[in-house]
């Protein structure tokens, strides 16, 4: 099968990929170019650990071919913080244990990141229905969406 | 997870793709993505060839022509939701797209793709009857219109042949004695309908003049309550008579059983979503 030459912005920065059609975009990140923060959970679009930002969108990078990023704007979790630190979502979640495990958090980050974006002033109600698309086994939520408030409070304040 | 092999092509316009639809042996249409790429990892579905319709500007968009929209088959359901136009002429397509699935599916998922694939626990297949909207198609020989009244013919199965693309859908504007209803039983955020009811009364005076109930996932394709639609139009609408029209609307569902419940209990429940949903466009059409 013919393979395709795609670049894309990663974080900010070109990257270039030679991938077949079939390939995910997960498995580009995080075979190909190597950023392992996106995870893989159910790889049957479900769960939402796979998702990213791809031209200011939350999506399931395990359910877009790495084909359709070519020429795109693609943040992961690994492009949130900066040489300043960690990015205000990021520190909310520390400052309110929004994560146990770990496995579904950088996602989460990804995700929290782009909502508040889209909605910086939400109610509790909004952020759970804009979160509702990642998975947690473990924290039962209640911390992740403090978090989430939390990192509303203190993007605004900036 | 990985699909099989296949070559992909990004059409440049709506004739390129069905070109290619032509030309290519059992070629596919991607659109959103999301029902056909979780097929093709689980291999239910290996097509060779897929014909990207993503960069179609002639697919997208929402607009209002006098009493008509007319929405992009490539419109998204976030895009849905957000539109003006919609939130204000078609407040039910808003609410049922709310309601499919999550924010990252409802990103890339099209109405096109939603109306098109095939499966009964779609949702916009059952609004598209309530709203009686009407399909522009396009294929080889040009376009030709198709009401929604006929075009779910069976699980996978609907009247638009392998080389037509859905190009767009029409719907009418809601006038101001008309009202709308929608509930969906799920037993989680972001999953399939158990059932799903959505319905456009039209009142003239206390009677009502007209009803469209569609029904989700409560049949191998969506469909309408024909039964209860003729028992409701021309009358005065109580809860007896919406009593009368929930028993009609058991009698017509035939559910498959699965783990989101037996074929009674789902019957049961797509009739609770239909007295709710009336009682909503009742009260709506009123006010
Ligand atoms: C976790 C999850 C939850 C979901 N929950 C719901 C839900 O609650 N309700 C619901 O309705 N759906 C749900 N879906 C399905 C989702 O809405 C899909 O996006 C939708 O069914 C298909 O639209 P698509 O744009 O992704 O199409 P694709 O997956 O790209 O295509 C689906 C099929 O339609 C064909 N097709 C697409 N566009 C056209 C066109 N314009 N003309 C002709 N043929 C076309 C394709 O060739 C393919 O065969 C869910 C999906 C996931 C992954
Ligand atoms: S891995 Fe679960 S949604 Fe992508
Ligand atoms: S912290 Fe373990 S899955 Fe969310």
């Amino acid at each position: 099968m013919a393979k395709h030459h795609i670049s894309f912005n990663l974080n900010g920065k070109p990257v270039e990929a030679l991938v077949e059609p079939r390939e995910l975009l997960v498995h580009t990140i995080r075979e190909n170019i190597q950023l392992t923060g996106t995870h893989i959970g159910c790889e049957t679009s479900h769960c939402g650990v796979c998702t990213v930002d791809l031209n200011g969108k939350s999506v399931k990078s395990c359910t877009v071919l790495a084909v359709q990023a070519d020429g795109g704007d693609v943040l992961t979790v690994e492009g949130l913080a900066t040489a300043e630190g960690l990015h205000a979502v990021q520190q909310a979640f520390v400052e309110e244990h929004g994560l146990q495990c770990g496995f579904c958090t950088p996602a989460m980050l990804v995700r929290a990141y782009r909502f508040l974006q889209d909605n910086p002033d939400p109610s509790e109600d909004e952020i759970r229905w804009g979160m509702s698309g990642n998975l947690c086994r473990c924290t039962g939520y209640q911390n992740i969406i403090k978090a989430v408030q939390s990192a509303a409070k203190k993007l605004q304040q900036a | 997870m990985i699909t099989s092999q296949f070559q992909y092509h990004k059409a440049s316009s709506i004739e390129d793709a069905i070109q290619k639809l032509q030309n290519e042996e059992d070629a596919k249409l991607l659109a959103g993505g999301h029902s056909l790429l979780p097929m093709m990892k689980l291999r239910f579905a290996e097509p060779p060839y897929l014909i990207d319709i993503n960069d179609i500007p002639e697919l997208q968009g929402i607009d209002l022509q006098g009493d008509t929209i007319r929405i992009g088959a490539m419109t998204t359901e976030n895009e849905l939701i957000a539109s003006e136009i919609l939130q204000q002429h078609c407040p039910l397509l808003v609410e049922a797209a709310k309601l499919v699935a999550d924010p990252q599916v409802r990103n890339r998922g099209t109405i096109g793709g939603d109306i098109v694939h095939g499966d009964p626990g779609n949702d916009h297949p059952a609004v598209m009857l309530a709203l009686d909207a009407n399909f522009i198609i396009q294929g080889p020989d040009g376009k030709r219109e198709q009401p929604a009244n006929g075009f779910f013919l069976g699980t996978y199965w609907n009247e638009i042949a392998e080389d037509e693309i859905l190009v767009a859908i029409e719907v009418k504007a809601q006038k101001d004695n008309q009202g709308f209803g929608y509930h969906k039983l799920k037993r989680k955020t972001g999953d399939y309908a158990v059932a799903g009811s959505p319905v456009m009364l039209t009142l003239d005076g206390d009677k009502c003049s007209d009803i469209r109930i569609g029904l989700t996932n409560v049949a191998p394709m969506a469909i309408r309550a024909t039964e209860a639609e003729n028992l409701l139009k021309g009358q005065e609408i109580d809860s007896a008579l919406i009593e009368k029209a929930a028993e009609q609307v058991i009698a017509a569902c035939e559910p498959a059983e699965d783990l989101r419940g037996s074929s009674e209990y789902k019957s049961h429940m797509a009739a609770e979503m239909v007295r709710r949903s009336i009682q909503d466009a009742l009260q709506r059409a009123r006010s």
